[in-house]
């Protein structure tokens, strides 16, 4: 017998091969996951800001990309000059021939603003109302000192308007529909006691709009006097500004609380700039939150399911045919799904609804549109036969010896699935809900269908009774980054946060995953080395 | 081999054991010495009535018309090589054999007057009088308090109190109160396989049954933990009529007053324990008991 033969007879040749192949495939998800980190994480660290002397003049920004000649082309870097209110355009292509020497002044710095992108230049002088307060290094020093009492106003400025005015709008809309509701009633009474207390809430409205427009000029009287590389000037209220990075002034500690400060604000504040900037909080929330919903649902419907199929349903071939067309299910396309929620939850359950319980809002749709209850319930469609099938395998693997236990003692069939059979099978019903998120958390394409919006003004959880408003439209991750890669005017920009927001979302279905194991570890060891 | 108890086992209430290293003499023995059934039994009325039994498992039939009668506070046993039908009539006593499809039955049972498999018998109810302890000890994947209080919270019994009396109560007639007393919150699968099962006989004590059905309940023990189980079993027909399946002769012949031979689905011979094993009245019944075939 050769070698090779008794070689392949051996088996050792198939445990390289497989050996290697899984070598492979832990190299492709780690370099996934590693070129998604590498892309998003650098992206939050300052970069120096580099002055060069081109034929048309002086360029200030920073070098975010490099072309190398290639046939008639000559070899290329990208500038990201910012400045989009000035110059029009984030970035710029620069032949590098002809450049001069690099230059890194110490006195330029980065503002991030909350429009028009970042500018990159200097600031000539810090004016209160008008007049000049500081000039030149000073201007900067006093700008950075009075940066944190700014952002504390815009703040509060916003809060103003989400939360107190936002309660007033909401107040006068529901007396609005009250309103409606009596006029069609014909009750002079009661809508002439609704007249007044609209009248009160519009005082009060008009009260607090007052007091905004104070705080917001206020807020404006302080401002930046900007003058960019090649002289042109831009006058900026301080209050507009989120951030200041002298970036070529910065120690290394400098950097990285920039660098933290940013992280920050990418993972718990709200997108700006129609999602390119800011953070995506909503949208992680939004994530979770749906992949919660949707846990849920899911995982009722199929243990009953399950245990129908498995426990009472008289096997035979009706039985094998459900069980088939369930295990179907989970192959069919998501984009399906979607199409099913909008037909049947959205605008039939919906609509449904609606014509019920909120006529008097009709036209304008509560629940007979897009919202977090219909695309979770769409999602937990999809995921069901997952969870049908691992509990009908966790329901099979229990020991008979358990069941008969319980029945021999008088318990009946559902008591003894109650108590007995279902706690022992819980770590495997486990089991299906962990692959039932890791499904659910990154499917998109259904959710746009059924909920998922850009922007969505409010979240599906506030301080607002009923705090759950599963009515609500919401952000998604895997949306988000659909939406900035490809939907945004200002894709280039955007990159990096394509790449975070893709971090983040598996970062999510991870921390996901991980509760959901540790809540099976946890059973497990109560239940004390069952199989599952 | 698991470690139990290393109390020494006291002398057995009504009969002779032999300790169990020195009963594992090969079965080849007729015992001139052995003692005498208690006489209460012979007198004391029938608790269970087999007649004229007849089960099939789908087309084939595996009890053949099976009478018997087992008396009120007695231990009955039931010997034969396996296959030959002991532990399927063990399960018509309680009914079990109506989870497997398939199965029917002819002929009735009964345990005091009601007869099991009349139509409308309530089988939740029936199996309440009838505890039931299996070959492999299985207590649920909870507490021991919970293990041995669990046939009467399915009976919907809630008060704390009443369920601690008959935990406590239930575990020292299974004589484990003293092992497990400071640690009832633990988990049940926790305790050694000796104890596990007397946790099991413990459960079924708890909803105090009419009868106990045991299905070759010491053949995963060691001699020790086998040898208490005996002793409980003797202890518990003072108030209890025990049914009780077993491969090992000299345990019919140690525990049971009554012994009923199977063989094929057959009843061959039941008597008195001491009757069967000095002087069987059939053939095949010396030959199985001294070991010439099974």
């Amino acid at each position: 017998m050769s070698r090779l033969t008794e070689r392949f007879r051996q088996g050792g040749i198939f445990v390289w091969f497989s050996g290697t192949l899984l070598a492979f495939c832990l190299a492709m998800i780690l370099s996934l996951v590693g070129y998604i980190v590498a892309k998003g994480m650098g992206f939050f660290w300052p970069s120096p800001l580099v002055q060069v002397q081109t034929t048309e003049g002086p360029l200030l920004g920073e070098i975010t990309g490099h072309e190398p000649a290639r046939r008639e082309e000559t070899e290329k870097i990208q500038f990201r000059v910012a400045n989009r209110d000035i110059y029009g355009q984030d970035f710029r292509w620069i032949p590098t021939a002809g450049l001069g020497q690099p230059e890194y002044p110490k006195d330029v710095l980065l503002i991030e603003r909350l429009e028009y992108g970042p500018f990159i230049g200097r600031i000539a002088s810090l004016s209160h109302e008008g007049r000049d307060v500081a000039t030149g290094p000073a201007a900067l020093a006093e700008a950075l000192r009075r940066l944190p009492e700014a952002n504390r106003q815009r703040h509060q400025i916003r809060s103003i308007e989400k939360g107190e005015v936002g309660e007033l709008n909401r107040r006068l809309e529901k007396l609005r529909l009250s309103r409606r509701k009596l006029e069609a009633r014909g009750d002079a009474a009661a809508l002439q006691a609704l007249e007044t207390k609209v009248a009160g809430l519009q005082t009060t409205y008009d009260q607090l709009q007052t007091s905004l427009e104070k705080t917001r000029a206020e807020a404006k009287a302080w401002t930046l006097n900007l003058q960019t590389v090649d002289g042109k000037t831009k006058e900026w209220p301080l209050g507009s500004v989120v951030r200041m990075v002298p970036a070529n002034n910065l120690t290394f500690f400098g950097k990285l609380g920039i660098y933290l400060s940013r992280l920050w604000e990418f993972v718990a504040d709200d997108p700006r700039e129609s999602n390119t900037e800011g953070g995506i909080f909503p949208a992680i929330f939004g994530t979770v939150m749906m992949v919660l919903v949707m846990s849920v649902l899911v995982v009722p419907l199929g243990v009953i399911t399950a245990l129908y199929l498995r426990e009472y349903a008289k096997q035979g071939w009706l039985v094998r045919a459900v069980r088939v067309a369930v295990n179907n299910l989970a192959g069919v396309p998501s984009i399906v799904f979607g199409v099913f929620g909008l037909g049947f939850f959205v605008y039939g359950l919906g609509g449904s609804i609606d014509k019920l319980f909120f006529a008097e809002s009709l036209p304008t749709p509560t629940y007979g549109t897009g919202g977090i209850l219909w695309a979770s319930l769409t999602l937990a469609l999809l995921t069901v036969p997952v969870v049908v099938v691992a509990t009908e395998e966790a329901l099979g693997a229990v020991a008979r010896s358990q069941r008969e236990a319980s029945l021999a003692m008088g318990a009946t069939k559902w008591q003894t699935l109650w108590n007995v059979v279902l706690p022992s099978a819980t770590p495997g019903i486990l089991t299906g809900l962990i692959l039932a998120i890791a499904r659910g958390a990154g499917e998109v394409a259904p959710l746009m269908l059924t909920g998922v919006v850009k922007l969505a003004p409010a979240m599906p959880l506030d301080g607002t009774f009923p705090f759950f408003h599963l009515d609500r439209k919401f952000m998604h991750l895997g949306f988000h980054i659909y939406d900035v890669g490809f939907q945004s005017p200002n894709s280039e920009a955007a990159k990096p946060m394509v790449f975070m927001t893709a971090f983040l979302l598996l970062l999510v279905v991870v921390l996901l995953n991980l509760f959901a194991l540790n809540l099976r570890r946890k059973l497990r060891e109560r239940l004390g080395g069952s199989t599952f | 081999m698991e470690i139990e108890d290393p109390r020494p086992v006291p002398e057995p209430v009504h009969l002779h054991v032999p300790p169990p290293e020195t009963s594992m003499r090969p079965a080849s023995f007729v015992q001139p010495d052995l003692p005498l059934t208690d006489p209460a039994v012979l007198t004391s009325p029938t608790m269970l009535q087999v007649e004229r039994l007849n089960l099939y498992y789908g087309s084939k039939q595996a009890l053949f018309d099976v009478d018997l009668k087992v008396a009120r506070n007695s231990v009955m046993s039931f010997i034969g090589p396996s296959g030959c039908g002991k532990s399927t009539l063990l399960r018509c006593l309680n009914r079990m054999n109506d989870l497997i499809d398939d199965v029917r039955v002819e002929g009735r049972v009964l345990l005091g007057d009601t007869d099991l498999y009349a139509p409308g018998t309530d089988v939740i109810a029936l199996r309440k009088r009838a505890g039931m302890v299996f070959q492999k000890s299985n207590p649920f994947p909870k507490s021991i308090f919970e293990n041995v209080a669990y046939g009467l919270r399915i009976q919907g019994e809630g008060d704390r109190s009443t369920l601690e009396d008959a935990v406590e109560r239930s575990l020292k007639g299974a004589g484990l109160w003293e092992e497990v007393k400071d640690r009832l919150k633990d988990s049940a699968q926790g305790l050694s396989g000796g104890q596990q099962q007397r946790l099991c006989i413990a459960r079924a004590l708890a909803v105090r049954p009419e009868v106990i059905l045991m299905d070759e309940p010491c053949s995963a023990l060691d001699p020790i933990a086998t040898a208490r189980v005996e002793e409980l079993i003797m202890e518990l027909k003072r108030e209890f009529t025990i049914v009780i399946v077993t491969h090992n002769m000299q345990q019919a012949a140690r525990v049971s007053d009554h012994t009923a031979f199977f063989w094929m689905g057959k009843l061959i011979e039941t008597g008195l324990t001491e009757k069967m094993f000095t002087n069987p009245g059939h053939r095949m019944t010396e030959d199985y008991i001294t070991g010439r075939f099974g």
